[in-house]
């Protein structure tokens, strides 16, 4: 489904990512991990296109087109989806109709009819049940004075409403309660299929618990230094990031 | 950091696309300005007496008055004598008694405009009054509107067949030393639009002027007049756009609003005459004064306003609220992009008891785009339980613009009530990378952020202009659901 070949991007002059080689198939659910500052959220944002980052060298390529040659709202209808670490407000913009619209122009690129406002309402609230929100959050505006773990729920939902190829969730574990984690563990979980795949970034075993990753990498001062199984996190759990390579190590190649 | 994606870039980028300039003889006037260019203008018109005296009086006035400073604008001193204050499409001296008269040029010229002339006027129910520079050329429905008594038609034609009416409304609600551009107004304006609406009628179709500058180096000094007599009712729309231009032309209208009691007028708004280069060159100065004067009880008067064009906006649609339970309105959207100033917003001046005035502004400011909210609210001694809500908000796209917000309050009946709410916001590259994460394309992310944000102003539009306002925007109206 992806497969990243030495992609190397940086921000401004600074090189962030320094030769990420990863390949995902189909079904699988891969963790990644690594200190802050390591390149995590370039990595996700690269994926998803975001301009602040410049791709250096390297390839992406994804269901067999080359990515990086992509804009933005394409590689958006063609599956890919990211729920942002720091999900951003839109004041005077109803979350519902967020939601439609980009719904529906998913739908149009794939060549689906456009979904009136009643099946949209339909669809929506069941989903809504799904990730235990309240109905009233479809009508306030997108993220406008959401609580931090509201506004993740909500990166989630939107997740669930789209149901995208590959899902890239940016710390998502990040700022919920114990209770929230279920939920929306519960939603990621829900959208588990042999044809999707899913990109966990994230700090916390604890994630892992609920949503259970098939491989784990470390990603560390812009590489992955190491890759393995679930075990590999509980590992990093007990021994922290010191351990593993870092610039003066390098060729530590995952397997 | 100063970072703005090139999507965004792009799209508040685009050129004007009204630049064209039609070619059609001029019959004008010498540069500058004297009492002979007053006395030349009205003898052009054939105005009678009472009218000649009341612009050469504006003119002494004028004389004696300086610009105003106070506005957060910015521009070289304008050369009051080096502008033409009188130009006439050649072929249209002695007026078109219909469209197969109005020269073939300016039908073009409206065309490409996208105005509803013809067939397409009568589709859309619309009634045209094309002001093309100075003097009207086109006045559709004035037949079916006069079955019922309404009168609408140019200023010129008003003064010839209601001089009384002009005798009894003009000036009342902005006299001639109201402030520096509307005293020149009143003595050099040139054409313009009135509407007459008689005791109990409810004008059956929105009426609707454009207006386009055309000559060169021609100041357009318009002046409208619009009366709603006791218990009457009327929409009135007005656009306006001008072709590409080197030089800064001045444009300074007068618009004055008569409510009688019960009366109510709408007064909708779509400006975007040609806003200059990126790099600030040419462009229009609007420097405009529009107030309506709530004279009945119970009267009403609402100004809408999207504005999107001129290199500079100088522009306080206003309200004066005399008759008890009078109600005062102002809804407006104001972009400046590029190098364009603006600095806009409206006067609610409550003199009558329990009189009530809304104000909602916002502002969109992109590129180098300066702009200034400026609003008062004034309760008067004998404005007992008068109120007022004002809601004041700036959008921001990216971080070289900049937005300011000057309410003025004075109070001076204890019972009355003011409200002021004020926030500024920016449309930033993480709004935008995260609407086209999900799918949207750019412009269908800013249309919706814009939108989002001018949801509660484009909702008071009449339907036709609201989809204007929404071409103008780059906005999909759409984007207001939810
Ligand atoms: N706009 C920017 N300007 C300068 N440096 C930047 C910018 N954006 C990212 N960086 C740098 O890039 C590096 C990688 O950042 P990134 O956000 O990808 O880290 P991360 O692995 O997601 O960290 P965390 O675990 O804290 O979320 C950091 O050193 C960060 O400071
Ligand atoms: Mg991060």
């Amino acid at each position: 489904m992806l497969s990243i070949k030495n992609l190397q991007a940086s921000v401004g002059d600074k090189p962030i990512l320094k030769g990420i080689n990863l390949d995902v198939k189909a079904g699988e659910v891969h963790a990644i991990m690594g200190p802050n500052g390591s390149g995590k959220s370039t990595l996700s944002n690269v994926l998803a296109g975001r301009e602040n980052a410049t791709v250096t060298g390297g390839s992406v390529t994804y269901q067999g087109k080359d990515l990086l040659a992509l804009a933005v709202e394409e590689r958006a209808r063609e599956g890919i989806f990211l729920a942002f670490q720091y999900p951003v407000e839109i004041p005077g913009v109803g979350n519902v109709y967020l939601l439609k619209a980009a719904l529906n122009a998913q739908r149009k690129h794939r060549g689906l009819p456009e979904l009136d406002a009643m099946d949209f309402l339909a669809l929506v609230k069941d989903k809504m049940k799904l990730m235990e929100m309240n109905e009233s959050m479809l009508y306030r505006a997108v993220n406008e004075g959401f609580s931090g773990g509201e506004k993740k729920r909500n990166e989630i939902l939107q997740m669930v409403v789209l149901e995208p190829s590959l899902a890239i969730l940016d710390e998502t574990d990040s700022g919920l309660d114990i209770d929230a984690l279920k939920v929306v563990s519960h939603g990621v979980n829900s959208l588990r299929s042999p044809d999707r795949a899913m990109i966990l970034v994230t700090h916390y075993q604890r994630l892992l618990d609920y949503i259970k990753p098939d491989f784990v990498h470390v990603l560390s001062d812009g590489r992955i230094q190491r890759s393995g199984g679930p075990e590999l996190a509980l590992e990093l759990e007990r021994e922290g990031y010191a351990w593993v390579g870092n610039e003066t190590n390098e060729g530590v190649v995952a397997p | 950091m100063n970072f703005i994606p090139d999507a965004l870039e792009g799209l508040i980028s685009l050129e004007y696309r009204h630049g064209f300039e039609t070619s059609i003889e001029s019959d004008e006037i010498p540069k500058g300005l004297s009492e002979d260019t007053v006395r030349l203008i009205s003898a052009r018109k054939n105005e009678p007496e009472f009218l000649l005296e009341w612009r050469l009086e504006a003119y002494r006035r004028w004389l004696k008055m300086t610009p105003p400073t106070w506005a957060s604008v910015h521009y070289p001193p304008i050369d009051y004598q080096d502008i033409i204050y009188y130009s006439a499409p050649k072929s249209q001296k002695d007026g078109p008694k219909s469209l197969d008269e109005v020269d073939p040029e300016l039908l073009k010229t409206y065309e490409k405009l996208g105005i509803p002339l013809h067939e397409r006027a009568i589709l859309a129910g619309v009634a045209v009054d094309a002001v093309f520079d100075s003097v009207s050329v086109a006045t559709t429905f004035k037949d079916k509107l006069a079955e019922v008594g309404i009168i609408f038609c140019s200023f010129s034609e008003a003064v010839q067949h209601h001089p009384e009416l002009i005798k009894q409304y003009l000036g009342t609600v902005v006299p001639v030393q109201d402030n520096f551009y509307a005293a020149l107004n009143s003595a050099v304006f040139s054409d313009g639009s009135f509407v007459y609406i008689p005791p109990g009628v409810r004008c059956p179709m929105e009426l609707s002027t454009y207006f386009r500058i055309n000559a060169k180096n021609t100041g357009q000094f318009e002046r409208t007049l619009i009366i709603a007599d006791r218990g009457a009712s009327v929409s009135y729309l007005e656009g306006c756009t001008a072709p590409m231009r080197d030089e800064n032309q001045l444009h300074a209208a007068v618009v004055e609003l008569v409510a009688l009691e019960d009366a109510k007028i709408k007064y909708s708004t779509v400006q975007n005459w040609y806003p200059g280069d990126k790099e600030g060159r040419g462009g229009i100065y609007n420097f405009v004064t529009k107030r309506g004067d709530c004279r009945g009880a119970r009267s009403h008067i609402s100004w809408t306003q999207v504005e999107t064009g001129s290199a500079i906006t100088w522009k306080y649609p206003s309200v004066i609220l005399r008759g008890k339970d009078s109600v005062g309105e102002f809804y407006s959207v104001a972009l400046t992009n590029h190098r364009q100033q603006a600095d806009t917003g409206t006067k609610m001046i409550h003199i009558g008891k329990n009189t009530r005035s809304t104000i909602v502004s916002k502002g969109i400011s992109a590129g180098f785009g300066q702009q200034a909210y400026r609003g008062l609210v004034r309760m008067a001694r004998s404005a007992t339980g008068a109120r007022n809500h004002t809601q004041c908000d700036s959008l921001l796209l990216g971080d070289r613009c900049q937005a300011h917000t000057f309410p003025y309050i004075e109070v001076k009946n204890h019972t009355a009530t003011v409200e002021h709410e004020a926030s500024t916001s920016r449309i930033g590259e993480d709004q935008l990378f995260f609407c086209r994460q999900r799918g949207l394309s750019a412009e269908d992310a800013v249309s919706m952020i814009v939108n989002g944000f001018c949801k509660e102003v484009f909702k008071e539009l009449p339907m036709e202009f609201a989809v204007e306002a929404q071409k103008l925007l780059g906005v999909s109206l759409e984007g207001s659901v939810g």
